[in-house]
């Protein structure tokens, strides 16, 4: 019971502050809803008992990225672009396109026909942090050592792009 | 935890929001924040389906999808910025440099 | 009664949100007089007396301040983004004080042991920034937006070296939450201080970073940006950044306490000799000691008082203390959990105390860094040496767990590692960088 309203109230602020980011004429209102949709999709973690990725998502998406997305938003802030329009056109397409998206979910709903209920018994380890830091450190060591390669990239990339003169 | 259908279509919701956001803005500071939004809603699915699997798998690869975030933000990010020291704009349709 | 005091919906649930309401409750008062304290330390340092009109010795000061601020006009820039402006400060205010629910003020006192508490707490605390940020950017001024992207540079740059100078007392406890992290203090016998001083030191200056303290305050750099983010903030909305920003210190020095300072245990926690025959601890008599010192020398003060009133407050202040000594030394009598949480609770905020006061200390004796001293400090030596000192912490732990080495003589010999590489980082990071190496800044 508690657990259904904690994630209803999560699900209409994440999908409610979703909208208005989207809709948003003012680009740092957008971001503010933007951090609130985090926060929340956070508290769903949270009530999946995913409690390491909660703390991930609040520390690196919003506490890094949305900083730094922020922080970008203040340098390249014109009040010129305010004035203009905000959507192009091709409203029509992206309609029709979430509608198709839309049908094609309902659709696999609709085929799979599994009960969509309660999982079998998933029994969750109360250690999840050490879970995790097993699974990461042990059967996925590759990937792990790949993304931190493309961390590492990426980094390289953005120093380059954020350089005056290349 | 909830029927895991419940999950599933609050991801859905998010990642319509999100595409939606991408194809209609011209700002590409929003389109990017659309870009986010999708990441996220994919990783309320495998987060919900690593619950409903009783294993840490859907998780790790959450962790996958939130470095690749990053990286995707600061490389974004950064040519964004570039951009708009050489042309003055964020709008997406004046980005036209390689139509001519 | 008593069994309903044993259950538990009153131990999760009442007991929780009691902690809660206390901590929000004394957290204003408790900053105010940091406050307090902060200039009467400032004006010792620089022989003066201090606020002094206000109560004897200023004790009423920070109260009188509070009501000055309550009553202040409040005040909105006409093109300021006005819900940002609003929503600021409250963000602010409401991260700093949600990091509380998981901070230990004692074994028993602490809202909720999160199996992530110290990821929580840092979590939370790394969002203060946008209270910052936003606020800075509605005001619509450019000072206070100066301010901002200084601030977020800053913060985000020193998170990065205090989160790691954090691990290298982590991996030593083998636990995020605070209450484990305590208790693998005491299974060792040793605050991790001992083990990771390095680490200790980067995040203490990270710290202090972090709370915009100086010499790290340039975003509210008065000879530079006015105030910073906060110049068109007046009234409470500015009483309310500045309850954040007191409240951020006593984090930060509640995670430091619980990390590397033995959280609530006393000094020689392990030490369990008794008194003849009683089953008091000796080193338990210590607090009602330090209160009892305390009354005495407010006791000396009274005759020096100008007016009676004030002599009678300061009495009263003498008579607190004895009543604290009192307490402390009655409740060494009461039930075994009882006492252990009062005096933790002591012992923490004594800890938490001193960790401040050498903030205090640092800010009358420093000056304030240049901006791009600051970012090469944070960048070129503090977060490369965390990670040498992570490193070392590591190989400290394999030679004193895998092959058997004594603690001390594995620590000693990482330290000594990570010293030599603090010491060549210093000397390489202060050759300015040349011309040649500098990109013309045309545009």
């Amino acid at each position: 019971m508690l657990n259904a309203a904690v994630f209803y109230f999560f699900a209409v602020l994440a999908v409610a502050s979703a909208i208005m980011m989207v809709t948003r004429r003012h680009i740092v209102h957008g971001a503010v809803y933007l951090i609130t949709a985090l926060l929340a999709t956070a508290g769903i973690f949270l009530q999946l008992q995913a409690e390491f990725l909660f703390v991930v998502q609040i520390i690196l998406y919003v506490g890094g990225i949305m900083v730094l997305f922020v922080f970008v938003i203040m340098l390249v802030n014109l009040d010129l672009s305010l004035r203009l329009v905000q959507f192009n056109r091709q409203r029509f397409v992206a309609g029709v396109l979430a509608l198709v998206l839309g049908a094609q979910v309902l659709g696999a709903f609709w085929v799979s026909r599994t009960p969509i209920g309660r999982g079998p018994a998933a029994a969750v380890s109360p250690q999840n942090t050490e879970a995790i830091g097993q699974a990461l450190f042990g059967r996925y060591m590759v990937p792990f050592e790949i993304a931190s390669i493309l961390l590492l990239v990426a980094m390289i990339g953005a120093v380059v792009m954020g350089k005056r003169r290349i | 935890m909830l029927p895991i259908g419940n999950y599933l279509f609050l991801s859905f919701t998010l990642f319509t929001i999100g595409v939606i956001g991408v194809l209609t803005r011209r700002n590409v500071i929003v389109m990017l924040m659309s870009i986010e939004l999708i990441l996220n809603a994919v990783n309320i699915n495998l987060v919900a389906f690593s619950r409903y699997w009783g294993g840490v798998d859907g998780q790790i690869f959450a962790i996958f999808v939130i470095t690749d975030a990053a990286a995707e933000a600061a490389v974004g990010l950064g040519i964004i910025l570039a951009f708009f020291r050489n042309r003055d704009t964020v709008l997406a349709d004046e980005m036209d440099l390689l139509k001519w | 009664m008593s069994h309903f005091l044993a259950s538990s919906t009153f131990r999760e649930l009442i007991l929780p949100i009691i902690y809660g309401v206390v901590i929000v409750l004394i957290l204003p008062l408790a900053a105010g007089y940091i406050v307090l304290l902060e200039r009467k330390v400032m004006a010792d340092m620089q022989a003066r007396l201090g606020p002094m009109r206000v109560g004897p010795h200023g004790l009423l000061q920070p109260i009188a301040d509070a009501l000055k601020l309550l009553l202040k006009e409040d005040i909105i820039p006409q093109n300021a983004d006005h819900f940002l402006f609003w929503l600021a400060p409250v963000a602010s205010v409401a991260m700093a004080l949600l990091a509380y629910a998981a901070l230990p003020f004692g074994p028993a006192f602490q809202v909720a042991d999160l199996n992530v508490g110290l990821l929580f707490i840092l979590a939370v605390s790394s969002l203060g920034i946008y209270g910052i940020v936003l606020g800075g950017w509605a005001s619509n001024s450019h000072y206070s937006l100066l301010g901002a992207l200084r601030s977020a540079a800053q913060l985000v740059s020193y998170e990065t070296a205090a989160g790691l100078g954090l691990v290298s007392a982590l991996v030593w406890a083998g636990s995020l939450s605070m209450k484990g992290i305590v208790q693998a203090q005491y299974d060792r016998g040793v605050w991790f201080i001992f083990y990771a001083p390095v680490g200790f030191f980067i995040y203490m200056v990270g710290s202090i970073a972090e709370t915009n303290r100086a010499p790290f305050d340039l975003p509210e750099a008065e000879s530079e940006l006015v105030a910073g983010y906060m110049t068109e903030y007046s009234g409470f909305r500015w009483a309310l950044y500045f309850l954040a920003e007191y409240a951020n210190m006593i984090v930060v020095a509640g995670i430091a306490t619980t990390l590397f300072l033995g959280g609530w245990l006393r000094p020689f926690a392990g030490f369990h000799d008794h008194f003849f025959g009683t089953s008091i601890e000796l080193l338990d008599i210590v607090p009602t000691l330090l209160f009892l010192a305390a009354a005495g020398f407010c006791f000396r003060l009274v005759p020096r008082q100008p007016v009676r009133i004030q002599k009678r407050f300061m009495a009263g202040v003498g008579g607190l203390c004895v009543f604290l000594a009192a307490v402390m030394f009655a409740v060494l009598f009461a039930p075994a959990p009882v006492m252990a949480g009062v005096h933790g609770a002591f012992w923490f905020l004594a800890k938490v105390a001193a960790y401040i006061y050498i903030f205090l200390w640092f800010r009358f004796t420093f000056p304030r860094y240049r901006f791009d001293q600051l970012m090469r400090l944070g960048w070129r030596f503090l977060i490369p040496l965390a990670l040498v000192n992570v490193i070392g912490t590591a190989v400290a732990i394999a030679l004193s767990e895998q092959w058997g080495l004594p603690p001390a003589v594995s620590v000693a010999i990482t330290l000594a590692a990570t010293i030599a590489v603090a010491v060549w980082l210093a000397a390489r990071g202060d050759k300015p960088i040349t011309a040649a190496a500098q990109p013309a800044d045309g545009d």
